[in-house]
């Protein structure tokens, strides 16, 4: 009697939308706006950069002299050229060297903090790499411009201290912090059964980490390391300051560069808005939006099959 | 005398079967399905589960046993390669017909084969589907949580330690916290998912002491490798296989060889499986 009581009660339930159902429905419609509006944004960015470097693209754009030619003179009144073979030279040499430096720099720390080190030492370290991290990039730059600038040219006896050696290594250290943080993320999301489980067929701490937590995180791992180049490729101020923004291939960490970011930054402050100058700086910026795109594409590909073996 | 005795059986029978008539029905499944991208895991499985009784399920690694369970939860939402066929009736009710997914999921309590702590207190473990359900108060609250793990026989190993991790207790512990959590949904419908493979067995017979007392207040489906287990606790059992259900019967019929298929009672006389 009461359980057909009840019974009646408990099928009214499963008719009704309670509150919590309704609530439950509108988060799902905001996160998906949120979610749609992202890919607006990015789109609507891509149309806008392309939009504006658009007439430079058909009408005088040249794949061979646009990507071939070392010569960046824009301000050449009789024939300007607009060659970025040695921009691109200038950001991959700068991130080429950073990344040296920065990947065994954050990973060997990522490591310490999560694998050894423990309880005090360990939140202070942890606090100090966020701190870190946090630095702006002019201050970098300013620190690549009066503190390594003379250092380089004392250490080295070289003439100028504003190169790819000192922009690398500012950025490495630049960089080094936010991989750090996302490597040790990576490592601390390994169970601690896997490390367990491997202790207990008798391995050491390093083979413990070398062949299951390193293994095991290795999606992690990877995202640090691109989120590294992305930011590389990215950066703007301190590469600027400390390249010396000279257009050149180098031919030794010694030489001085330009990066493409810093000469959008620098340049597209002083060109008539739709000038060909203008439309230029644009197409760099489509160039730029390209790379990265690739990269994270790669990425991502990279991780999937990481997962589908 | 042996008119009696007959007209006496005869009479016997039909009480048994107008017993079983008055007998509601919990669950009615016919032809369920279910399959993951093109591979079915269980086809065509049909039978009925009444109130208060406990239904055994028992059968292979691989049977199909867990899949059948997720069917009945709509756990399929949460794995868009499971798929579900077939007609399941909760109370009468059609549950894919149901509007409010959530109430069904809030009335049935699940436990799975290993033991799944979530990360907060034992208290709040225990607390949370009260307070899913609009608990606030203190001393409710308080009360529901010492009742479900008394009844989960947990409280005087944690009576002490209410505010520390839950994921901290043991294994077997934890198996007893996430059926407390079960049991604090007072749901109408209690699965088990092969509960004791992270449990003693001193718990493990606590634990099935407890079911026998909650069978009176709830409908209870014990999946279990332990083909003992069912013996002691269902009044019905399955057996599982290749993704079939050979057959359903009386759990003490099944084990005394009145089977429909000799496969039965290899698999209960342990000779495969
Ligand atoms: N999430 C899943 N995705 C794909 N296949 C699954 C999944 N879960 C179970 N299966 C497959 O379905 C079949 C039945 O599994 P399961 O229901 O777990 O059986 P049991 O609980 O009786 O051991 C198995 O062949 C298993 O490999
Ligand atoms: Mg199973």
């Amino acid at each position: 009697m009461t359980t057909t009581q009840t019974r009646e009660a408990m099928n009214e339930q499963f008719d009704r939308r309670t509150l919590d159902w309704y609530i439950d429905k509108l988060v799902e419609i905001i996160v998906f706006i949120s979610g749609i509006s992202a890919i607006i944004f990015v789109v609507g960015i891509f149309v806008f950069v392309t939009m504006e470097g658009m007439g430079f693209l058909f009408d005088s754009f040249s794949f061979s002299e646009f990507f071939g030619s070392e010569y960046w003179e824009p301000s050449d009144e009789d024939a300007p050229e607009y060659g970025i073979l040695a921009l691109i030279a200038g950001t991959a040499s700068v991130t080429g060297l950073a990344m040296l430096i920065a990947i065994p720099f954050s990973l060997g720390t990522a490591i310490y903090i999560a694998e050894f080190s423990t309880g005090k030492t360990r939140e202070y370290l942890k606090v100090l790499v966020e701190l870190l991290a946090a630095i702006p990039s002019v201050v970098w730059g300013f620190i690549g411009l009066t503190i390594m600038n003379p250092l380089i040219i004392e250490i080295f006896d070289v003439p100028v201290g504003l190169t790819v050696l000192n922009a690398g290594i500012i950025l490495g250290l630049m960089a080094a912090p936010i991989m750090t943080s996302i490597a040790e993320d990576a490592l601390k999301a390994v169970p601690d059964r896997y490390r367990e489980a491997a202790e207990a067929l008798g391995a050491t701490r390093w083979q413990v980490i070398y062949k299951t937590v390193l293994p095991a995180a290795k999606n992690g791992l990877l995202g640090a390391i691109l989120l590294g180049v992305g930011r590389g490729f990215g950066e703007t101020m301190a590469v600027l300051m400390a390249t010396g923004h000279a257009v050149n291939i180098p031919g030794s960490v010694f030489d001085s560069v330009r990066a493409l970011t810093a000469t959008i930054a620098a340049e597209l402050g002083e060109t008539a808005v739709g000038s060909e100058h203008y439309q230029v700086l644009f197409t760099i910026g489509i160039f730029l939006f390209l790379i990265t795109f690739v990269i994270n594409l790669t990425a991502d590909l990279i991780v999937r099959g990481i997962k589908n073996q | 005398m042996v008119d009696t005795m007959l007209e006496a059986m005869v009479q016997r029978k039909s009480e048994t079967e107008s017993t079983a008539e008055q007998k509601k029905i919990k669950l009615d499944i016919s032809d369920l399905t279910v399959s993951y991208g093109k591979e079915a895991a269980i086809s065509d499985v049909n039978f009925k589960i009444y109130e208060n009784e406990i239904f055994g399920i028992i059968g292979p690694a691989n049977a199909g046993k867990t899949s059948f369970l997720k069917a009945l939860n709509l756990m399929n939402t949460f794995d868009a390669n499971m798929k579900v066929e077939g007609k399941i009736l909760f109370n009468g009710r059609d549950i894919h017909q149901l509007k409010n997914v959530y109430a069904l999921r809030s009335r049935i309590g699940v436990v799975f084969p290993l033991p799944v702590g979530l990360p907060m207190t034992v208290y709040e473990n225990v607390a949370l589907s009260p307070r899913l359900r609009g608990i606030k108060d203190k001393a409710s609250l308080d009360e529901i949580v010492q009742r479900c793990l008394q009844r989960s026989a947990l409280w005087d190993e944690v009576k002490d330690r209410l505010d520390s991790l839950g994921s901290l207790l043991s294994g077997g512990q934890q198996q007893r916290l996430t059926i407390a959590r079960a049991l604090s949904q007072e749901p109408e419908l209690l699965i088990l998912d092969e509960f004791s493979i992270a449990v003693d067995p001193v718990t493990t017979m606590r634990i099935e002491e407890v079911l026998k007392e909650l069978k009176n207040e709830m409908t209870i489906i014990l999946v279990t490798n332990l083909v003992q287990q069912a013996r002691r606790l269902a009044d019905r059992t399955a057996f599982f296989l290749e993704g079939e259900c050979i057959e359903t019967g009386d759990t003490e019929a099944l084990f005394n060889g009145q089977v429909e298929n000799s496969k039965t009672t290899d698999y209960i006389e342990g000779r495969f499986g």
